[in-house]
């Protein structure tokens, strides 16, 4: 805490604007899509449930397989089975997720909050406190609580590379694209590789999500719901310190 | 007393979030295949043929071509592997010797060709990735005349936009007699070097589970538009008038028309 601090008013919190209008409205456009891509991959992942690497699939030898159900009917988009509706559900929002994704990227470089998500030396060192932090369930108050701590940025970081390997992974699917872009081909090791990795990555950002609501939830929903509704975050202050 | 509100607040939104997880679309009272929705959706696949036909088109970019030790031990079948169409199995039994390739349509010349014909052709032989709209992907080495030179020999109409593949299997019993399997390409396509009327497949004459005497391979596209058992080729500008209008069998059944993803 600074001495220009200690003189504030003893007020218990503070209300400040924690985001854009542009990140709110990327982050529920991204919510929509993470969740129609994800129930609609289920279903184009139940028209052959298994998975291999290497460019050909071995039918006999699978690297997981879930055969010959897959996922049950309630987790995917439609409910029925139904290959060519999944896809049209899929490459939709697959448009909308690039585009959408391509704006909140541009939106972070050109306003200079790479550096918020980028990790310091220091923050790198206060990992092992972060992690008894988070266990213990005590979150930041006062002005810790406007910047991301370590766990934080590492996790939005992690999400962000997932989504963008996800992506192409995805496009290395698409026989038109390999056709223009054989490299991609080769960066997974094979088509099948690459749909594997589409999945493993899709399942890491399911992680992720759920992560991220628990922590939403244990540290105060209604003020973490409303800052990415409104922008609006109230802060408390710490009481410790003052 | 401050605390335990706090943890009843968290106890009941953990449960509004678990029981929104558990509540599928359709019990929201959203019917994720109403026509109005696909319409909706559709309009992605305009997108991506734009941008796909715009990343390939500078340098009429080639599928990838692979090792002869690339090629699958087993290579799965899929759609009609054995048609049971009368005039297939008479043809079939006759080791295709009186069967013929119609070309039509919008073209000057028609033409009649039979397999020695065919072989006659520009030819092409490519080992390549069959990737099917399920998932799965398969290798194999296909050799077979250059659409691109039958075409040609044809002399296609100006109005000529599409290329018609009318097949000889019958996937599906419909009441409205449209379970003919059948496909459409567009130009661009027709003329790409890789696209080729597969006569064989791994150096032998194609086999019937993959399509005998002629297959279509449009390297990249997926599988639904390689037509097996192919028997007419027709020129048209549209294709509104075959099957139900969309395109092809799988097409008129919700697929892609444009099947580069």
């Amino acid at each position: 805490m600074t001495g220009a601090e200690r003189v504030l008013p003893p007020a218990a919190e503070r209300v400040v604007l924690r985001h854009s209008a542009l990140t709110r409205i990327c982050h529920w456009i991204n919510t929509i899509a993470f969740f129609a891509l994800l129930t609609s991959g289920l279903q184009i992942f139940n028209a052959h449930p298994a998975l291999n690497f290497g460019q050909t699939t071995e039918f006999a030898r699978p690297l997981l397989s879930l055969a010959p159900n897959g996922f049950p009917s309630w987790a995917t988009l439609p409910e029925a089975q139904d290959l060519a509706v999944g896809r049209r559900w899929h490459f939709f929002f697959a448009w909308a997720l690039v585009l959408n994704g391509a704006v909140y990227l541009g939106d972070l470089v050109l306003r200079g909050g790479v550096r918020r998500l980028w990790p310091s030396a220091g923050d790198l060192k206060s990992i092992p406190r972060a992690i008894v932090d988070h266990a213990r369930l005590r979150f930041p108050k006062g002005d810790e609580a406007l910047s991301y701590n370590v766990l934080q940025k590492l996790a939005y970081l992690a999400a962000i590379a997932a989504f963008a390997l996800l992506i192409l992974a995805g496009l290395t699917m698409s026989p038109a694209i390999d056709a223009a872009f054989p490299w991609l081909v080769d960066l997974f090791g094979g088509r099948q590789s690459a749909r594997a990795v589409h999945f493993l990555l899709a399942s890491f950002l399911v992680a992720f999500v759920a992560v991220h609501l628990a922590m939403v939830v244990l540290s105060g929903p209604i003020n973490n719901v409303a800052s990415m509704v409104t922008g609006r975050y109230r802060i408390e202050e710490d009481e410790h310190e003052a | 007393m401050k605390r335990e509100t706090k943890l009843t607040r968290r106890e009941t939104l953990l449960k509004l979030i678990a029981g929104g997880g558990a509540l599928s679309l359709s019990g929201c009272g959203l019917d994720a295949r109403s026509p109005a929705a696909l319409a909706v959706l559709e309009s992605a696949e305009t997108l991506t043929r734009l941008a796909q036909r715009a990343l390939l088109a500078p340098r009429e970019a080639l599928a990838r071509e692979y090792r002869p030790e690339d090629i699958s031990s087993y290579f799965r079948p899929n759609g009609s592997t054995a048609p049971d169409d009368p005039d297939y199995q008479d043809a079939l039994a006759n080791g295709f010797a009186d069967w013929r390739l119609e070309v039509g349509g919008l073209v000057e010349v028609p033409l009649r060709l039979s397999l020695a014909d065919l072989r006659a052709f520009a030819s092409r032989s490519q080992i390549t990735r069959h990737d099917c709209v399920e998932g799965w992907s398969c290798i194999a080495q296909w050799k077979g005349a250059r659409l691109g030179a039958v075409l040609a020999a044809a002399r296609l109409k100006p109005q000529a936009r599409f290329i018609a593949f009318s097949c000889a299997d019958t996937l599906e019993q419909s009441l409205d007699g449209n379970g003919q399997y059948y496909e459409t390409i567009d130009l661009v396509d027709a003329a790409h070097p890789q696209t080729i009327l597969a006569y064989e497949m791994n150096g032998a004459p194609l086999p019937v589970e993959h399509g005998a005497p002629l297959r279509l391979r449009v390297e990249r596209q997926l599988g639904y538009k390689m037509a097996k058992y192919v028997m007419r080729i027709e020129a048209i500008d549209g294709f509104a008038a075959l099957g139900r209008g969309r395109g092809g069998f799988w097409e008129d059944r919700g697929y892609e028309w444009y099947a580069g993803i």
